[in-house]
């Protein structure tokens, strides 16, 4: 993954609350087996209308998305954050996200900063009047700015700590393979195990 | 100070905590199906990383299958490719797997609790944000994304940041005809679909304890649909009469030594939760979703709300949103809403007692004639169950298509898929725009409330077909 450190673009205000995972990418798009190609998912349902705010061209190359409260709930399709990302975002700022999305993105390298709704309402405000102008996000500050404009967002100090580090998951955790070992080696006898299979003999 | 339920099987997995850093938490069984798997394999193949305990790992088909013609080749060959990359991919890391076709392929949240591999006091991950059902068992179990799939993979553990905790209080007598995913439909519309966001909640009280494990499980299902981290119920009798005797159900000793350590599974009296909720499951009836989150939601009795009624702006915005995809008006009773297609299925309502419940209400009866059912058992085994009692000759003298197993038209991957316009009536666990399909409209409801309204053509409950003649088998 790549270290994240700052991040300027401009924004896409994404007037709706409660935008799903399955809004995000509908299931049908779920199928490819790559992390490529699922920017032609994003938002499926509402990319015919040309007055949906992806297709205004004053938004075109914008590459952080401002969405309303509870982004990003429902299902668990780590493909929504893949989709926003193939298609070009790099950071998403919210006041209220689900849960998986947000570790998700986390994992994958989109920055998800959190700020109160209010704030959405001033960046929402100030991107409609100013489309061109780029907002920058500084990880380590954890500050978006804007001429005229700054505030201060949310993110749990270790998925930041991950980021600013691009640091892989599964190698962090692997450095404590011993303490895994010991672990494993005391848990019960009675627990269950898929192998062998057993299953229900046929009447 | 005591501990909660899930304070107590939390600290039991902790393998590691540092200062400042997530609890590396040890997982006892991973659950894979086809669609958020095929990157986590490719993730390991390129890291030249084995997966670290196929003995906990199991996977199965179930969201992109089809419930017609399931002896032939997949037709759609994106979902044939994404199937048989599961298949490759379990023969290649040595994971067991239940094809299409075999006796035990299901909906993965069937099958795990139906095999006797979901128990009390485990940790379960899924890369499925319904995972949650196996917190039924007084298990911790959550939904994952592709990236944590692969960590779990790689290392039979995932770092997660305790929740916090919540007590659900469900007490009282449900009514008849009252089924407990009208409780949980009830509990959403009344927290919101943000309520539990950042929590493990523990449904507890007379009305969740008289429950069987089935509807048990419908409840924890749809945790997070309120936005739970997970939702899971302390084990007894009911839970160890489930477990026991299923093909992994522990046995001699070790079932003692299980059961022992089970029963040690529940909050302490002392114990303090960081929120508590409150229901009277006495004053529930049939509960049906008007909108498209799961927490748009009202009895069935009531009528479509007017946006103007909600408090909050936002919720306002969203009814006003949601009534014109839905295309209701409000006020309307929602006893006089049609539908087009009623859906009696997936991981939340696809259960053997699901079926008998509508099977009950529909015996004797046809379905309108503008209607058409789906009936999709939750699993092969729910299928075989189901037809071992005669279910799927009412069905289908009903008029009721009768379906192999999978997810089907809960997410519409497979070709069971709403057409633009089209009104459901589904016993699955989300109303969200386009669900079931591009421009398909869905209202949620439980399998007797189903039942009754592929009768009607409209929403109704049982209670509704006493003055409608019977039409005789």
């Amino acid at each position: 993954m790549d270290k994240f450190a700052t991040h300027s673009g401009t924004a896409l205000p994404l007037r709706r609350s409660n935008v799903d995972t399955d809004q995000i990418i509908p299931a049908v798009y779920l199928k490819r087996v790559t992390k490529t190609g699922f920017e032609d998912g994003l938002f499926a349902a509402w990319r015919n209308d040309p007055e949906f705010v992806l297709n205004q061209p004053q938004y075109a190359g914008a590459t952080i998305l401002i969405p309303g409260p509870d982004f990003g709930t429902g299902s668990s399709r780590e493909h929504a954050v893949w989709a926003l990302q193939n298609y070009g975002f790099k950071v998403v700022i919210g006041s209220r996200f689900g849960d998986i999305f947000r570790g998700n993105s986390g994992k994958a390298g989109l920055l998800v900063a959190v700020v109160d709704q209010k704030i959405i309402e001033e960046l929402w405000d100030f991107v409609e009047s100013n489309p061109s102008t780029p907002l920058t996000v500084d990880l380590a500050e954890q500050t978006i700015t804007a001429p005229g404009f700054e505030t201060v967002f949310e993110i749990d100090p270790y998925t930041r700590w991950r980021l600013m580090e691009g640091l892989d998951d599964i190698g962090l955790t692997l450095r404590h393979v011993t303490d895994i070992d010991a672990f494993e080696a005391n848990r019960p006898a009675f627990l269950p195990r898929t192998l062998p299979a057993k299953v229900e003999s046929v009447s | 100070m005591g501990k909660t339920l899930s304070e107590k099987v939390w600290d039991a997995h902790v393998v590691r905590t540092a200062e400042g850093e997530p609890d590396l938490l040890f997982i006892d069984l991973h659950l894979v199906h086809e669609v958020t798997s095929p990157q986590a394999f490719d993730g390991l193949r390129q890291a030249g990383r084995p997966v670290r305990r196929p003995d906990l790992t199991m996977a199965t088909e179930d969201h992109n299958t089809p419930t017609l013609n399931i002896d032939q080749p997949i037709a759609d060959p994106v979902s044939r490719t994404q199937v048989d990359t599961l298949r490759n991919n379990a023969k290649e890391f040595g994971v067991r797997i239940h094809s299409l076709g075999d006796l035990d392929q299901g909906i993965v949240h069937i099958i795990g609790p139906q095999l006797g591999l979901t128990q009390p006091g485990l940790t379960v991950v899924c890369g499925d944000s319904h995972t949650a059902t196996h917190g039924a068992f007084g298990a911790i179990a959550f939904g994952i994304g592709t990236s944590e799939v692969e960590h779990v993979l790689a290392t039979q553990t995932l770092p997660q940041a305790k929740p916090k905790t919540m007590a659900v209080n469900i007490d009282g007598e449900l009514p008849p005809g009252v089924t407990s995913k009208d409780i949980v439909l009830a509990l959403i519309a009344k927290v919101g679909t943000g309520g539990g966001q950042g929590y493990i909640v523990e449904y507890r009280g007379s009305a969740i304890e008289a429950l069987s494990m089935e509807g048990r499980m419908t409840i924890c299902n749809m945790s997070i649909e309120w936005g739970a981290k997970a939702g899971m119920m302390a084990p007894d009798e009911t839970t160890f009469d489930y477990v026991k005797g299923r093909p992994h159900a522990p046995t001699g000793a070790d079932w003692d030594a299980a059961v022992e350590y089970w029963k040690t599974l529940k909050s302490d009296p002392d114990a303090t939760f960081d929120a508590e909720v409150f229901l009277d499951a006495g004053q529930l009836t049939p509960f049906v979703t008007w909108g498209t989150n799961p927490g748009q939601g009202v009895p069935l009795g009531a009528r479509v709300p007017d946006p103007e009624e909600f408090v909050e702006e936002a919720d306002r915005t969203a009814a006003t949103k949601a009534l014109e995809y839905m295309a209701l008006k409000p006020g309307t009773p929602m006893r006089e809403i049609g539908v087009d297609t009623v859906f009696l299925g997936s991981c939340t309502n696809g259960r053997i007692e699901d079926l008998r419940a509508a099977a009950h209400v529909i015996e004797g009866h046809h379905i309108a004639d503008s209607v058409r059912m789906l009936v999709v058992p939750g699993s092969a085994r729910v299928r075989r169950q189901a037809e071992s009692e005669g279910l799927d000759v009412i069905f289908k003298e009903a008029g009721a298509e009768w379906r192999a197993a999978g997810c089907s038209m809960c997410l519409g991957m497979n070709p069971d898929q709403l057409a633009p316009g089209e009104r459901a009536a589904s016993t699955s666990n989300r109303n969200f725009e386009g669900r079931q399909g591009k421009g398909g409209r869905t209202h949620l409801v439980s399998p007797p409330v189903a039942a009754a309204t592929a009768i009607l053509g409209r929403l109704g409950a049982p209670t509704d077909l006493a003055d409608l003649t019977s039409t005789a088998r």
